[in-house]
Formats: structure tokens, C-alpha cells, sequence
């Protein structure tokens, strides 16, 4: 395994880098876009209710690689012609925006509801409440959930690998099939998840006991 | 447009595709069998901390759970060839979604037990039960309890996995959609629109259930 590393070093770092670069965008785009859904789940509207819940469902319900496949096969046939890097980025946002959603919903929902109704009588409105008063107090018990759905991030980028989006798995793939040696490359590439996964989740876990 | 998608939908496409279910529904149901009792097995290793062995299982477990999926099909399926052994896609692929989500279920089992209130353990061992015996009969049952919602999501998450055994070319849904697509371009979007479609109504029942049984518990 060693001397896959001295061999391939450059193209497995290479691989690492797309790996992470998909996975920190698809987090940043994919909290926005939870964090707007989580709030439209909680307004007081019932349209907009229903939007977040049925956008939530679609993208939960459907595997992660059905939507990546559908932004690398069929946009480009009619909408516009995209990369496989950025079709698995797209697929990895809305699709972890869904799970995001739940759990933001979900630290909005342990705040204590008298901080709203304090909010309110001091003439604060909805939305305002929302953004100064609940959603603060609501990220602190989301982020140990939310550090492991980085986890879950970086581990299911290894989906690029279907699309040519010459993330580590692909670059896994291509080292095992030039070398021969399937064990050892897969094994290299392993250790190099598990550097960015292991820690993360440990650290998670240890917010976890903390805050509890 | 539409009639792409009357074309699409043909009898021998349709019979095709749903053997495609058939294979992901199989693949789904033997390997949430097993990853349900050696899941639940190394969740209670690690929870009842015997010397040495826990904290193996324990390290195992992490490893297992921090590496995409991906990466354990191709272990089984081009890696293990390597080693002499060389399974078929199916096995190959059910031997795969059951180690990585046993280790899935370990975590949920071993935190399951220790959700139970420590009183009903000091109990049954007053009452005169052995440790293990107070386990089986007295902790277990209630830790099995809180864990059924927590246990279908993790289920909903395999059946989607499953999607993933494409790339070692498992012939389910996904698989048999591209090869129907691959013949004629005008059927790809009815062929995407099927396959979203059938993942969702299993994957959605699934979730009902889930919701359903959380609701009863609570």
C-alpha cells in the first residue's frame, strides 16, 4: 500500500482535493438551501408549508446517484451542458439539503417556544424573531447532527465517480485498474477518507456528550 | 413528448424494469436481515464492554462506517478476486450493503440500550437475573422499542443504496433504466421519471412506516 502512495501520491492528493472542494460546496449550498426550507416548514403559511414538505420528501425518497445521473444525462440534452464535477456537486446539494432541513427543523423546534412569544410581544415580527432570536439559539444544539452530515457528505461525493468527476474514488479506480493491485489502492484510498471522516465524526461525538 | 413516453413505457421495458425492482427489493431484504442480527450483535459487543473485544469491535465498526460505500462494493467485488475468492455480482453486492450497514445499525443498537433508564438494569439484577439474563429480557425489549423508527430510516437509506451497485454492474433499476435508455435517447426522460418514481413509492412507504411507528411510541 505503501509504495501506491510514493507512486500515485499526486493523483490520489488530486483526488482528495475534488473530494473536498465538492463536499465544502455542497455544505455551504446545501445549509443555505436547508435553512431555507427548515423556515418555510415552520412559517405560519400553509402553501409554503406544503412547498418545503414536498421538496423535502422528493429529495430524501430519491437515491443520491438517480439525481446526480439526472443532472449529468439529461440536462445537458435540454438545458444546459455541465461537467460531471458540477452535476455531482448539484445532485450532493439538493440532496443533503433535504436532510439538512430536518435538522434544522428540528433545532428550531427545541428552542423553547416562549423565546418566540417573547420575541413577538416585543414587537418583533416573525421573520425577525426567526433570524435574531430562535435561529441562533437553534444552531447550537444543530451542529454536532450537522458535522456528521458533513461525514455523510464527504462519503457519498464518492458518487462523482460515476459521472467522471475525477474525485478520490475515481482516481481510486484508475490506480487500481493501471497497477493491478485492487487491495492496495482501495486500501490507499480508504486511509484517505477515513483521515477526513474519523476525525470529524469523533469530534462530533464528542459535542454530542457535551451538549447533552 | 408524450408519445416518447407511451413508446418508453412498452411491456418488455416495463417487465424489464420491475425485474429491476425485484432485484433491488432482494438484494434490500436479505441484506436488511442480515445487518439486523449482526448489527444488533456488535452493538451489544460494544455496548457491554468486554476486555479487548469491545473496543476492537468498536475501532472496526468506526472505519467501517467512515468509508463511502462505494469503496466496500469495490472491496468485494474487484478486491476480494485478489484474495481467491470471486463472488458473484449479487452476493457480492449484498455482502457489501450488509457489512457497511451493520456497522449502521451497531451504533443505533448500542445507543438504543443506552437510552434504557440504568434502574431496569439494577432491577432484574435485584430480582436475581444474571447480567446477560437482565439484558435479553428486561433491556433489550425496551432498547428495541425506542430504536424501530431510528432502524426504518436506516432501511430507507440501504434501499437507496442499493442504487450504488450499478458501478459493480448489479442489474437493478438504475442499471436496466441506462440500458433501456442507452438504445433509444427519447427515452431518457421516461425512464428517469420511472425509476424516481419507483425508489420514492417504496422509499416514501418506508418513511409513512417510520413516522407511523414514532408517533405510536411517543
Amino acid at each position: 500500500m505503501i509504495h501506491i502512495f510514493s507512486d500515485y501520491g499526486g493523483t490520489l492528493l488530486y483526488g482528495l482535493g475534488q473530494t473536498l472542494l465538492c463536499s465544502i460546496l455542497a455544505l455551504i449550498f446545501s445549509l443555505i438551501l436547508g435553512t431555507f426550507f427548515a423556515l418555510l416548514e415552520e412559517s405560519p403559511s400553509k402553501v409554503a408549508r406544503g412547498i418545503a414538505r414536498v421538496y423535502i420528501e422528493i429529495f430524501r425518497n430519491i437515491p443520491l446517484l438517480v439525481i446526480t445521473m439526472f443532472f449529468y444525462v439529461v440536462f445537458p440534452l435540454y438545458v444546459i451542458k455541465m461537467n460531471g464535477f458540477t452535476a455531482g456537486t448539484i445532485g450532493l446539494t439538493l440532496y443533503t439539503s433535504a436532510f439538512i432541513a430536518e435538522t434544522v427543523r428540528a433545532g428550531i423546534q427545541s428552542v423553547d417556544p416562549g423565546q418566540m412569544e417573547g420575541a413577538r410581544s416585543n414587537g418583533l415580527s416573525f421573520w425577525q424573531a426567526m433570524r435574531y432570536i430562535i435561529l441562533p439559539q437553534a444552531f447550537r444544539y444543530v451542529i454536532p447532527p450537522l458535522g456528521n452530515q458533513f461525514v455523510n457528505l464527504v462519503k457519498n461525493s464518492s458518487t462523482l465517480a460515476f459521472v467522471g468527476g475525477f474525485d478520490l474514488m475515481y482516481q481510486g479506480n484508475v490506480i487500481a485498474s493501471s497497477s493491478l493491485e485492487t487491495i492496495a489502492a482501495y486500501s490507499a484510498v480508504g486511509v484517505l477518507y477515513l483521515v477526513i471522516t474519523m476525525p470529524i465524526s469523533y469530534y462530533m461525538r464528542y459535542l454530542e456528550k457535551r451538549l447533552a | 413528448m408524450l408519445q416518447n413516453f407511451i413508446d418508453a413505457y412498452s411491456p418488455d421495458n416495463l417487465r424489464y424494469l420491475f425485474g429491476g425492482l425485484g432485484i433491488t427489493i432482494l438484494v434490500s431484504i436479505v441484506s436488511i436481515i442480515g445487518s439486523f442480527i449482526i448489527g444488533s450483535i456488535l452493538g451489544v459487543i460494544r455496548y457491554v464492554k468486554i476486555k479487548y473485544l469491545s473496543a476492537i469491535v468498536g475501532l472496526i465498526i468506526d472505519i467501517i462506517r467512515n468509508l463511502p460505500l462505494i469503496l466496500i462494493l469495490f472491496f468485494t467485488y474487484f478486491g476480494l478476486p485478489n484474495l481467491g475468492v470471486k463472488p458473484e455480482i449479487i452476493p457480492a453486492a449484498i455482502l457489501a450493503m450488509t457489512i457497511f450497514e451493520s456497522t449502521m445499525l451497531a451504533e443505533i443498537v448500542r445507543s438504543g440500550i443506552q437510552a434504557v433508564d440504568p434502574g431496569q438494569m439494577e432491577g432484574a439484577r435485584a430480582n436475581g437475573l444474571t447480567y446477560w439474563q437482565g439484558l435479553w429480557y428486561i433491556v433489550l425489549p425496551q432498547a428495541m422499542v425506542k430504536m424501530i423508527p431510528a432502524i426504518v430510516s436506516q432501511f430507507i437509506s440501504l434501499v437507496k443504496d442499493t442504487s450504488l451497485a450499478t458501478i459493480i454492474l448489479l442489474p437493478e433499476m438504475l442499471y436496466r433504466s441506462q440500458i433501456i435508455y442507452g438504445q433509444n435517447t427519447n427515452y431518457i426522460i421516461p425512464m428517469f421519471v420511472a425509476i424516481a418514481l419507483m425508489y420514492f413509492i417504496v422509499c416514501y412507504c418506508l418513511s409513512v412506516l417510520a413516522r407511523y411507528l414514532e408517533k405510536r411510541q411517543a
